[in-house]
């Protein structure tokens, strides 16, 4: 991370915690401007180097195609809840739980949280691990046809993989 | 007003609905893993129900405090990036420690 990045990351990251402190507290009198400007200046200096890592390029068209990939995940969440309802509410409980592995391309951190997380909040699988050098995800299945969809399928995958530009 | 009134009584009471189901996976399930795919995936959509509800029915009868909507928002995705983590957190110190994942047939747990 050279001079310009690490100073383009606080600038951001400044930035945010200002707006965020505003829309929070409401009041925009003097007192609590120079108080959240100072908050937001420690938390800062504390924490700039985890929101932005230095990578400055493709931020907004990453960020852009995240906000497109956000309601077709909302959707599938709709659907996990669904299909989780009818398991559970079954009489007979039709579940075959097993533990699956495969490996994806995603490297960046925030690629392998986003799938990490969208994997446990998609129909019937849960992560469990997560080997970073390799990209490699172990998912606890609730049944075939879900492990399906990640060994076979790997739509989720794609679209993130998409996402962050990592394939 | 009244249509409002019966959207937000959907959207509240479909959230109830997941949440009541998250509630008897948590009693049903037969081990540790699959209880939380239960609790997981149905509090995270449940509450996000359930919050939206609460938004539209600020939006509309409270007008004058727009802050407090933007406010509920940010609840609904620090919950929906938090909740995955927290089960992911969970489910590798489960792993990690050697609880062996529920087969078919075996006796619940």
């Amino acid at each position: 991370m050279n001079g310009g990045e690490k100073g383009f990351g606080i600038i951001v990251t400044f930035c945010i915690m200002f707006l965020f402190w505003l829309i929070l507290s409401g009041f925009f009198d003097a007192f609590h401007l120079i108080t959240g400007g100072i908050c937001s200046a420690i938390v800062t200096l504390i924490s700039h180097g985890l929101l932005v890592r230095g990578k400055s390029q493709k931020v907004l068209l990453k960020s852009l195609r995240l906000l497109l990939y956000v309601p077709w995940q909302l959707w599938q969440i709709v659907l996990a809840n669904v299909d989780v309802a009818y398991r559970v509410l079954h009489p007979k409980m039709p579940i075959d739980p097993l533990v699956i592995e495969f490996e994806t391309s995603l490297r960046g951190d925030f690629a392998l949280v986003t799938l990490a997380n969208s994997i446990t909040l998609t129909p019937g699988t849960i992560t469990i691990f997560v080997e970073p050098e390799k990209g490699k995800y172990w998912v606890h299945a609730l049944a075939k046809e879900h492990a399906h969809a990640h060994l076979v399928d790997k739509t989720m995958q794609r679209k993130v993989a998409y996402v962050f530009m990592e394939w | 007003m009244l249509l409002v009134d019966v959207i937000v009584a959907i959207l509240l009471t479909s959230g109830m609905f997941f949440m009541f189901v998250g509630a008897i996976g948590l009693l049903r399930l037969p081990d540790f893993y699959t209880r939380l795919h239960a609790t997981g995936k149905c509090d995270t959509l449940g509450e996000g129900l359930i919050i939206v509800g609460l938004i539209i029915y600020h939006l509309f009868h409270y007008p004058g405090t727009p802050l407090v909507t933007v406010k509920l928002l940010f609840l609904i995705i620090f919950i929906f990036i938090a909740n995955p983590t927290a089960i992911h957190a969970i489910v590798k110190a489960a792993y990690r420690r050697g609880l062996k994942p529920w087969k078919w047939g075996e006796g619940r747990r």
